[in-house]
């Protein structure tokens, strides 16, 4: 077994100690690399099939080309697609400028909880990576979230010989981190080996641009790159020292930005 | 020399190891000097966080840099485990920063279950502490045994390599008494960077490896291929056509056409296909860490929890075993409370039933009398579990030999399975096992009999003090049933003693325990023939009925417990008291309706 293996095989058995243990379960798709792998390996893990709900939190900011490819692959995939967002927030006129990670709480982790206690989830998988940045580098695969959604990092469950937490009390919940051991990289030879058909806002346009993280389009920048296609991703990152989210404007806003939004229930 | 991690590595293969020690001996500021001098480190990584410690007015330091959590950085100690990669010209590597301070013993555990080899941190100024021993002790409890010490801040002790012999004198006399061995001692100062990538001229009498260099010749781990087949099973789809038995091969390999025998049940069945999705070509095989699903080619009942293995090397099957554990809860360890063991697939509620040797991981001491186990301490113990589990030795095969408890919804304690004395109970089983491995079935299916006969078989045991009317009621019951034409005989345990059984009814009690057997396998014939089988004893104790119904399994076994006890124990089905059972019209018909409800008696499709 090679190393890309290795990875798929451990992300399966997380993918299936998740649908045996969780009554209500759902899979967050940003239609991002990570969760669009996600996607395949569920797949993979369910021979062919997603047995669970795939859900999209829209902000409405999103880059056009991503609901289009979004609903382009739902329908040929098969997919059940549930799409959450936070209306009311957006009708009282939210967005950036009143403040990146005000913006990020109230579009996307209130908007995410919205849609959770609508469908009673209790478990949420989720395509965070360890490598990502500092706060997912101390998740856990099974990472328990209190009533209100919040993360207690400081006290997490142990996690040892793939023995999960799967037993919580009623009104908190599970968040599964399925590919949480894979990194940037990783992903992306993943890709290539599967041929896994990725949105193309991640290839270099013809102003020389690519997105390597994607999100909402005020806030996220795109890169100077020359990579067209997969391979070229591949050996641009082989090469790289700039990390993977210094496009994504929430992850620069203060210096514990990530730990303040993922304390709250941030993806 | 210093090697740059930008090198693309020989091998794709990522090393995990772990990095533990005693809190602020500088694990995290080896992590974030490793990372630095490989190169590793994102652009502007280094100046962004320089610039967080000038604005906040503290000196820079290297761990700052894994520091993620606000918290961490105030009160300078890592809190979480947290995971960073990087690459030697060698091979790719993930490390993992375990927490040292006590309170965070369940983070450490967390880091090291996950890591095929470690570096164990000992600070030269301050020498051997009590978590640079807890530590070394959990190591090997995870066994994970490929070790090296790094003696770190040698600059505070101006790299005296006294310090140094004495340090390594000690903990190498720690280590040996675990039976342990540590590949290297290697003094460092990660702070100014000595002896991590490269050497300096500052200890020119250490002539060993560097941390890098010593990384490197760790081993990778190998996959146990070369073990016991052992599948068990995660659950069972049935998305479309096809029953898949999915799950993780833990160890071994397999392939189609394997005969598997699925543990505890005995059930066996001959795997079909292996399936695969998106795949050109189907696999024929499958080995040890993959993720897997196949099909038999007959339909069994399996379900999660099973362990299928090849009939020549089975798992053990029992309810009683000695663990090593190491407990991280709130709450104690303690007998008469009740826990869930998590063993592979398995769930089962046990409880302790004794303690053998509570230890004080920190120094080895024995704790005398102890007979709990508090948050960090470790002890040797017996298990008793409610229902069989099917395991190994850990010695023997590691996955499946090795164990969470669960406290309420917390997973608390972590533990191997060191030994297993078979009890009575225990062997018994082992000679069913057997006996049903080579069983010749007739071509006549149970329920092609049971179509038939109107009913399922079964074993009815009328059971409680002499006197109370068993014997009437017995005989009524075998009568009502005739009469209905169902296929009911009553199976006297004289009859047994009389005739197959009088070579050792003189020998009394020594041999009680085969008056059981033989009375369960004659038991077993007639329920092989499909009949309702009655018996009534008050020769047979507790021990013996869970024997019988061991015996005669899949059958299903009702119990009739006659007694005035209000509150009796044991594991009946129906409950009678003397009085109701005089009556043995109405009692009969009491367990006929259970006999019914419980789909034993199905009825007759046809008359015969």
């Amino acid at each position: 077994m090679d190393h890309l293996d290795e990875l798929e095989n451990q992300s399966i058995f997380i993918l299936r100690e998740a649908y045996k243990n969780f009554k209500n379960l759902a899979m967050l798709w940003s239609i991002g690399k990570d969760s669009t792998v996600l996607v395949w390996l569920a797949r993979k893990a369910f021979f062919g099939h997603c047995p669970v709900p795939l859900v999209h939190i829209d902000t409405s900011f999103k880059i056009p080309a991503m609901i289009k490819y979004r609903d382009e692959f739902a329908k040929k995939w098969g997919l059940n697609l549930v799409v959450g967002g936070n209306q009311k927030a957006l009708d009282e006129g939210m967005n950036h400028e009143k403040g990146r990670l005000v913006c990020c709480e109230a579009l996307k982790t209130m908007g995410l909880q919205a849609i959770m206690e609508e469908r009673g989830y209790t478990g949420l998988m989720l395509g965070i990576r360890r490598d990502e940045e500092g706060t997912r580098a101390k998740e856990r695969y099974f990472s328990p979230r209190d009533k209100n959604f919040e993360w207690n990092f400081k006290d997490q469950p142990p996690e040892l010989w793939d023995q999960f937490k799967t037993s919580f009390s009623p009104e908190t919940h599970i968040r599964i981190h399925p590919i949480l051991h894979w990194t940037e990289l990783n992903v992306w030879e993943y890709i290539h080996r599967e041929k896994i058909p990725i949105i193309d806002l991640y290839f270099a346009n013809a102003e020389g641009k690519r997105y390597r993280s994607l999100g909402c389009e005020p806030c996220t920048v795109p890169i100077d790159s020359k990579a067209r296609n997969v391979e070229e991703v591949i050996a641009e990152l082989k090469d790289t020292t700039s990390a993977e989210r210094s496009g994504r404007a929430q992850d620069q806003e203060n210096t514990y930005a990530m730990q303040k939004l993922r304390a709250r229930g941030y993806m | 020399m210093s090697d740059n991690g930008k090198v693309e590595p020989l091998s794709s293969r990522l090393m995990k190891m772990v990095i533990v020690g005693h809190v602020d001996h500088g694990k995290s500021t080896l992590v974030g000097r490793l990372m630095s001098d490989t190169d590793s480190l994102p652009t502007g990584k280094l100046d962004f966080v320089k610039d967080i410690c000038t604005r906040q007015g503290k000196e820079f330091e290297f761990a700052f840099l894994l520091d993620a959590l606000e918290e961490e950085q105030d009160q300078g100690i890592t809190i979480d485990t947290s995971q960073i990669f990087f690459n030697t010209k060698k091979r790719r590597y993930v490390i993992i920063d375990a927490p040292g301070h006590k309170e965070f013993l369940k983070n450490m555990v967390t880091g090291a279950a996950n890591a095929e080899s470690a570096l164990l941190l000992i600070d030269a100024y301050e020498g051997v502490q009590e978590q640079s021993r807890r530590h070394g002790y959990i190591l090997k409890l995870l066994g994970l045994t490929q070790v090296a010490v790094v003696i770190n801040k040698m600059d505070l002790v101006d790299y005296d390599p006294e310090v140094y012999y004495k340090i390594k004198s000690e903990y190498t006399e720690f280590l040996e008494s675990l039976g342990v061995q540590a590949q290297e001692y290697i003094p460092v100062s990660a702070k100014l960077g000595i002896n991590i990538a490269k050497t300096g001229d500052e200890m020119s009498w250490y002539k060993g490896p560097s941390v890098l260099q010593m990384l490197d010749q760790f081993e990778e781990e190998k996959t146990p291929v070369h073990l016991p087949f052992r599948f068990p099973v995660q659950d069972v789809y049935k998305f479309d056509e096809r029953r898949i038995i999915a799950g993780r091969v833990e160890s071994g390999t397999v392939k189609v056409g394997d005969e598997l025998i699925f543990s505890p049940s005995n059930k066996s069945g001959v795997i079909k296909t292996i399936e695969a999705w998106s795949v050109e070509n189907q696999p024929e095989t499958a080995e040890a860490s993959q993720s897997i699903g196949f099909t038999l080619t007959e339909q069994i009942f399996a379900e999660r929890g099973d362990v299928a293995a090849l009939k020549t090397e089975l798992p053990i099957i029992s309810t009683t075993f000695d663990v090593n554990v190491f407990w991280m809860g709130k709450r104690h360890l303690e007998k008469g409370r009740s826990y869930t063991l998590k063993l592979t697939t398995q769930e089962v509620t046990c409880e302790v039933v004794g303690f053998k040797k509570v230890v004080d991981a920190s120094t080895l001491e024995t704790l005398e009398d102890q007979d709990y186990l508090a948050k960090n301490d470790v002890a040797e113990v017996t298990l008793r579990t409610t229902r069989p589990v099917a395991f190994d030795l850990f010695g023997s095969i590691p996955t499946t030999g090795r164990f969470v408890l669960v406290d309420e919804y917390d997973v608390c304690g972590g533990g191997i399975i060191t030994t297993y004395t078979p009890s009575k109970t225990d062997r018994l089983r082992d000679e069913i096992r057997h006996r049903d491995f080579h069983w010749l079935k007739s071509d006549i299916k149970p329920e092609e009999r049971a179509y038939r006969n109107g009913h399922q078989s079964a074993l009815i045991l009328i059971v409680g003090p002499s006197g109370t009317g068993k014997a009437k009621l017995a005989r009524h019951l075998e009568h009502k049933l005739f009469e209905l034409n169902y296929q009911s005989y009553l199976l006297d345990g004289r009859n047994v003693a009389l005739g197959v059984s009088a070579d050792i009814e003189s020998q009394h009690k020594k041999q009680e325990g085969e008056v059981v057997r033989r009375f369960g396998e004659v038991a077993k014939l007639f329920l092989d023939a499909g009949h309702v089988v009655i018996s009534t004893s008050n020769v047979f104790n507790q021990e013996d009925h869970s024997d019988l119904r061991l015996l005669v399994e899949p059958c299903p076994v009702v119990e009739i417990f006659v007694t005035d006890d209000e509150e009796p124990e044991g594991n009946f089905e129906i409950k009678l008291s003397q009085a109701e059972t005089e009556k043995e019209i109405e009692a009969a018909n009491t367990v006929y309706k259970y006999l019914k409800d419980k789909k034993i008696l199905t009825g007759h499709n046809y008359s015969i």
